[in-house]
């Protein structure tokens, strides 16, 4: 019995291997696991920030999951949309939870992709090799900030009508053709049905397939050179007898079996949220979007979904519209900069100057307090802070180069440290 | 140095924030609980009397609130249908918008969110706050929403109450309390009881899958946190011999 057993599977075993050499000699598949995974070493001493990445992918998968459910009852009509929300809170099974899972995965996106930005702020992951995956990177982050966009519009609340209606405006201010685009943008002289088409349209396939392309993109490049690490040395510079670098651990088992102890992690914190605080006190979902559009009354105060009001704060900063739109456009474009303005050859944090560290905190405080002050009423005391905190924002970009070239680091240790 | 500047900001944005935040009525909490069932049944029933006439709940199904407030059908029949709806339909108003409009010079808004757009403090409040004002149409205002257009349609079971303002110091108008000009139906500790169940209706029907939702995610993270043993363990397996 036994061995009839052990025959099978060994059987088994020989018809897929055969399955595999079948498909190796006309697709790259085992070479692209290794490639990838098996064989793509990265360094052994990732610290928590090193888990945000694969976080970000999780939440993509997750959102393009939820998504695809959402939009079987969802109905991108003036109309019918706001209707058709609360019937997926109501009447859909589990309608509800596909829903809390998709507008709690897009604030969860901005809060880990901020997160592992700043990861490569701490650790130089931006500087040679790696400025295209830097750049790539900040391209997944507009494409994101794009996706959001259009997608905060779609339940079609007061809010999400509103704050279409604030930001299509903001493209008013693009001199010469300004309102035209504006026009162009909403394809109506007003947020209108025709609008809310065309962002559906956006939002469920043209950004989707550009954000897959970016993150391939990003891995690929990623791969190429290899991952940072928080010691910021390069490990291929050590390789073994084997010729594999003696500070890596081949991404899968090692990287895939830690990275699922912190995707649950994640999963927990994210599950509280879904499960017992989804508006997230106003934030997540905003209270106001719980009234349908009303193209006639405006919220009492309008406010983007804070994931966007850190640029918001900068754009009420100074009094003159036009130099807002400006400003703010800059402040979005500026990090795409950075492997160029930070000019220290030291990578990462842990051996770069104190003055680093704390100009580096400094922005970090900088960026929170802008997303504060973007979700306040405007007040002269709002507006004042704003300034100053936008001050900061840009001195970090413009002094950069002046004080990286002539930085005072401590010795980088040759090989990784735990 | 970093942990100073942590505590700078926090400090700074302790101190802003109450600068920061708007004149608005001071709200009294609703202390209301979508898990008790007398009291929503209840809110039920205050609901279809008092507010159904005019508001609508037009995402809310009968048969859903039967089901969820633990009514039999003869029940819901008897005490929430009035106007010859099947089971099936959704809390829907025959009142035309556009007629809502002309007699109150705004149509009443639906109801089914207002919980969760305007937040049950508010609602609780609102609802209390009616006072006579001989110079309005409806012959109130409220301290909350002044000029509502609302009439105080809960008179009956409140009475009706005079509202006693002082100047303050900015010359502007506070409220300093109610004095009752007639009794209602109920007292005044009765009324607040009667409110917070139409207000834990509202909330119940503002997102009625809220106490599964919760139980649910009881459930999800204990099976995670289970997973995460697991998945740690393994971890600690494939990385024993890394150093």
């Amino acid at each position: 019995m036994a061995s009839t057993e052990a025959d099978v599977f060994d059987r088994l075993g020989r018809g897929l291997s055969a399955l595999g050499a079948w498909i190796d000699a006309r697709f790259p598949m085992t070479k692209l696991i290794k490639e990838h995974a098996t064989e793509y070493y990265a360094s052994k001493n990732f610290n928590v920030w090193y888990g945000f990445g694969v976080i970000a992918t999780f939440v993509l998968v997750l959102q393009l999951v939820t998504g695809i459910f959402l939009t079987m009852n969802y109905k991108p009509s003036a109309a019918e949309a706001f209707g058709s929300v609360e019937y997926i809170m109501r009447d859909v099974d589990w309608g509800w939870l596909i829903r809390y899972l998709h507008s709690t995965g897009a604030s969860a996106f901005f809060i880990v992709v901020y997160l592992h930005m700043f990861r490569g702020l701490l650790y130089g992951s931006y500087k040679k090799p790696r400025e295209l995956v830097w750049i790539i990177g900040m391209f997944i982050y507009l494409a994101l900030m794009a996706e959001a966009f259009f997608g905060y519009l779609l339940p079609w609340g007061n809010m999400s009508y509103w704050g279409a209606q604030v930001i299509v405006t903001l493209f008013g201010s693009v001199p010469w053709v300004g309102d035209e685009l504006a026009e162009w943008i909403r394809g109506d002289f007003y947020i209108s049905d025709i609008t809310l088409n065309r962002f559906f349209a956006f939002h469920v396939i043209a950004v989707p397939l550009m954000l897959l392309l970016l993150v391939v993109v990003h891995i690929m490049a990623l791969h190429e050179v290899g991952s940072n690490n928080p010691d910021g040395i390069e490990i291929k510079e050590h390789k073994g007898p084997n010729g594999k670098p003696i500070d890596g651990v081949a991404f899968h088992p090692y990287h895939t079996s830690k990275d699922l102890v912190i995707v649950i992690v994640f999963m927990i914190v994210f599950a509280a949220v879904v499960f017992f605080a989804p508006d997230m006190g106003g934030y997540f979902l905003e209270h106001a979007n719980f009234e349908p559009a009303d193209p006639l009354r405006t919220p009492e105060h309008i406010a983007p979904v804070w994931y966007f009001t850190p640029f918001y704060a900068i754009l009420r900063a100074v009094p003159n519209e036009r130099i807002g739109v400006a400003l703010m456009g800059l402040a979005v474009l500026l990090p795409f900069f950075l492997p160029w303005l930070d000019r220290c050859r030291v990578k990462s944090i842990r051996y770069r100057s104190g003055f680093y560290k704390i100009t580096l905190m400094t922005f970090a405080v900088t960026f929170v307090a802008l997303g504060y002050l973007g979700l306040q009423p405007p007040t002269t005391l709002v507006a004042r802070l704003s300034l100053t905190f936008t001050i900061l924002y840009f001195a970090f970009f413009v002094v950069m180069p002046f004080y990286t070239v002539r930085e005072k680091t401590k010795p980088v240790p040759t090989r990784v440290t735990w | 140095m970093v942990r100073n500047a942590v505590i700078a900001f926090i400090l700074a944005v302790g101190f802003v924030s109450p600068a920061l935040s708007q004149h608005e009525p001071v709200l009294d909490e609703a202390n209301n609980n979508v898990a008790d069932l007398k009291s929503l049944q209840r809110g039920a029933k205050y609901f279809v009397n008092y507010c159904l006439g005019c508001h609508s709940a037009k995402y809310v199904r009968y048969n859903r609130l039967a089901q969820d407030l633990q009514l039999s059908e003869q029940q819901l029949d008897e005490n929430l249908m009035f106007t010859g709806e099947q089971a099936f339909d959704l809390m829907e108003i025959a009142m035309r918008p556009d007629d809502a409009a002309r007699w109150f010079t705004v149509a009443p808004p639906d109801l089914s969110l207002i919980a969760r757009s305007r937040g049950t403090d508010y609602l609780y409040t609102y609802l209390r706050s009616f006072y006579v004002a001989p110079d309005r149409p409806t012959g109130v205002d409220n301290v909350v929403m002044p000029g509502t257009n609302m009439p105080h349609v809960l008179w009956q079971l409140q009475g009706t109450q005079r509202a006693v303002f002082h100047t303050d110091e900015h010359n502007a108008e506070v409220l300093e309390g109610f004095e009752t000009v007639r009794p209602g139906e109920l007292d005044a500790k009765a009324f607040d009881e009667a409110v917070r169940d139409i207000v834990n209706f509202l909330d119940y029907i503002g997102e009625p899958i809220k106490q599964q939702r919760q139980q649910l995610g009881i459930r999800v993270i204990g099976f995670l946190l289970v997973f995460l043993l697991i998945a740690f363990m393994l971890k600690k397996e494939i990385w024993k011999d890394v150093k």
